[in-house]
């Protein structure tokens, strides 16, 4: 500290000693300078950052509007589209029946099957890296946890389909493995690290005060975790929750490979499903450009995209209101 | 004479290699005010934290010598320290209060300790507020995000969450350091007031609250604690030269 003061003391008296007057003319045109220079740079980032934002949302716009010009004609269409709301999915049959429902179902139970698993398993992990575990543990585990985020969907879609689903078709004796369940799985280990991750550093930048203020009233360690260190990272972890199952909403490869695939509303979670996202994949290759069949893949886009958005949208209000109260 | 509620014999604190209490030989009674006076990281702090164990939580962190709180060594490895803790309150040196709203702030520790019922919470809120002298300037932001407290405002809402929890012992480090001098009053008032209950100990940097309200003061000077004596004593005869130097401003 002292050594430090002596320094500047040093330097600026070697300053002085050199004609001050002189000096203190440059520094002062050259700062004026410098704020110019920098009054530019503000504006043109602003405006850089301003245009990207824009270029944003009018893309995101665009894709709206393209998918929805091309999911138009269905709705036009007499014939096919009363089917929509049908519960079957016979693109090709004759006459076409294009009903949502069966794809809409699976979407939804094979989500819905991975934020139950991974959501739970996803912030337990997180706590216990950043309250439980010990630093060395911690170490190691956090950076692991962070290269499994990296694994290609593919991979996982493999691991599903090879491992997974023997497993799954043993243990409940079922007829096949490539389930709703399979699928589900594949996706929530998918989604844990992202969960995991992103909450542990959630977690971990909680002030320790507010530990401190919880133990000295009485509380336990773990009373203190539950009921004032989760509390404040909630943000955080709503923001790691919505990126985990962003991911494995949209995800495509997986559910591809592991669900079996049929279009059919699923009674249980033990039962083939076909979700909208693997509907698109694997149809769209193989459809004639202009047919029905084309344009209804584009309903099932735009209810995609719509399904996204609200859930983003919900997330986001939960995310705000719970950040009022901090 | 009233009965000695927390004892120090020989403590001795070290953080790893850094001893910051040396061989600390104090008492303190019940119903009494105790003054902690001395420069900054003298172990004023440290000292506090050691009576509700607060620095359990400081890794390598370790305690030599003997703590009682009536009679039983809180240091001995079958001490409940979460009973511990719901006698001995603390109020921090800087203002900590949690990420959610005034209510839930002092309603957090009755909450915890099994309280249920709305109206007693309510109850308690009401008066820990008023008694930490904030009653008046929350009582329309109860359910606001105590965070949006100026910072004297949040220190008295830490001495009112303290209050909640009913303790026999509160432990104040510099509670009215972020404090304008009406506020301070009211602390002062505060203390003097609670004093008929509780037994005190409060760290300060001001030596006219130290002289307006503790009974005993107790002087430290790198982790030693070189005098103690009643405050009457301390200010206007103490024994040490250094004491001197210290209240007389003439230090260093
Ligand atoms: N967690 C810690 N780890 C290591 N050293 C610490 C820790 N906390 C405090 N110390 C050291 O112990 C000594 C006493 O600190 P303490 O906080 O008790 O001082 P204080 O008397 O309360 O000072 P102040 O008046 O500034 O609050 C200081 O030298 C400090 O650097
Ligand atoms: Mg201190």
């Amino acid at each position: 500290m002292s050594s430090n003061q002596d320094n500047v003391a040093f330097s600026s008296n070697q300053e002085n000693a050199e004609e001050p007057g002189d000096k203190q003319k440059k520094l002062l045109k050259n700062s004026s300078r410098r704020r110019k220079a920098w009054d530019i740079f503000e504006k043109l980032s602003e405006g850089v950052l301003f245009v990207s934002a824009f270029l944003g949302v009018i893309t995101v716009i665009l894709i709206f509007l393209f998918l929805f010009k091309e999911a138009v004609p269905l709705f036009l269409d007499p014939l096919s589209a009363p089917t929509l709301t049908a519960k079957n999915w016979y693109p090709i049959s004759n006459p076409h029946i294009f009903g949502l429902w069966p794809l809409i179902a699976g979407s939804l139970i094979v989500t819905f099957g991975a934020i139950l698993i991974s959501v739970p398993l996803g912030i337990g992990a997180a706590i216990y890296l950043s309250m439980v575990a010990s630093p060395k543990v911690r170490e190691i585990l956090k950076p692991t946890i962070e290269v499994l985020a990296g694994i290609p969907s593919v991979v996982l879609g493999f691991f599903g389909l090879v491992v997974l689903a023997p497993w799954i078709k043993d243990f409940f004796g079922l007829s096949t493995g490539l389930t709703a369940l399979t699928g589900s799985i594949t996706l929530a280990l998918m989604a844990l690290p992202t969960i995991t991750s992103i909450s542990e550093d959630a977690i971990s930048s909680v002030p320790r005060k507010y530990m401190e203020a919880s133990l000295s009233m009485g509380a336990t360690r773990w009373q203190a975790i539950v009921t004032v260190i989760v509390p404040a990272a909630l943000s955080g972890i709503t923001a790691s929750v919505m990126l985990g199952i962003g991911r494995a909403i949209g995800e495509t490869m997986t559910v591809l490979m592991v669900t079996g695939n049929a279009a059919i509303i699923p009674g249980t979670m033990l039962e083939p499903v076909r979700t909208m996202t693997a509907t698109i994949a694997a149809e769209m290759g193989e459809v004639a450009r202009g047919s029905e069949h084309y344009h209804a893949l584009f309903v099932v886009g735009v209810v995609l995209f719509l399904m996204t958005f609200a859930v983003n949208y919900i997330a986001d209000l939960v995310s705000r209101r719970m950040k009022e109260v901090e | 004479m009233s009965k000695i509620k927390i004892e120090a014999e020989n403590l001795k604190l070290f953080y790893g290699d850094f001893q910051a209490l040396k061989n600390i030989n104090l008492t303190m009674k019940e119903k009494e005010v105790t003054a902690l006076i001395g420069l900054s990281g003298c172990g004023k702090s440290t000292f506090l934290r050691c009576l509700n164990r607060m620095n359990d939580i400081i890794p390598n962190c370790h305690v030599e010598g003997k703590l009682t709180f009536e009679g039983e060594d809180i240091y001995h490895p079958d001490c409940d320290v979460v009973a511990l803790r719901k006698k001995v309150g603390m109020v921090f040196q800087a203002p900590n209060p949690f990420p959610k709203t005034v209510y839930e702030n002092v309603a957090y520790a009755p909450k915890l300790h099994g309280t249920k019922d709305r109206a007693s919470l309510d109850e308690i809120v009401e008066t820990s507020l008023k008694q930490a002298a904030l009653w008046d300037e929350v009582k329309d932001r109860l359910h606001k995000p105590a965070l949006g407290l100026s910072g004297g405002q949040q220190q008295r809402l830490c001495i009112a969450r303290a209050l909640a929890i009913k303790p026999e012992v509160l432990l104040m480090d510099e509670p009215t350091s972020a404090l304008d001098p009406i506020s301070t009053l009211k602390i002062e008032e505060l203390i003097r007031e609670l004093k008929q209950h509780y037994t005190i100990i409060i760290v300060t940097h001001n030596m006219q609250q130290a002289a307006r309200v503790s009974d005993r003061t107790a002087f430290f000077l790198v982790g030693d604690l070189v005098e103690v004596d009643d405050t009457e004593v301390i200010f206007t005869n103490p024994k040490d030269q250094r004491t001197e130097d210290y209240i007389t401003g003439r230090f260093g």
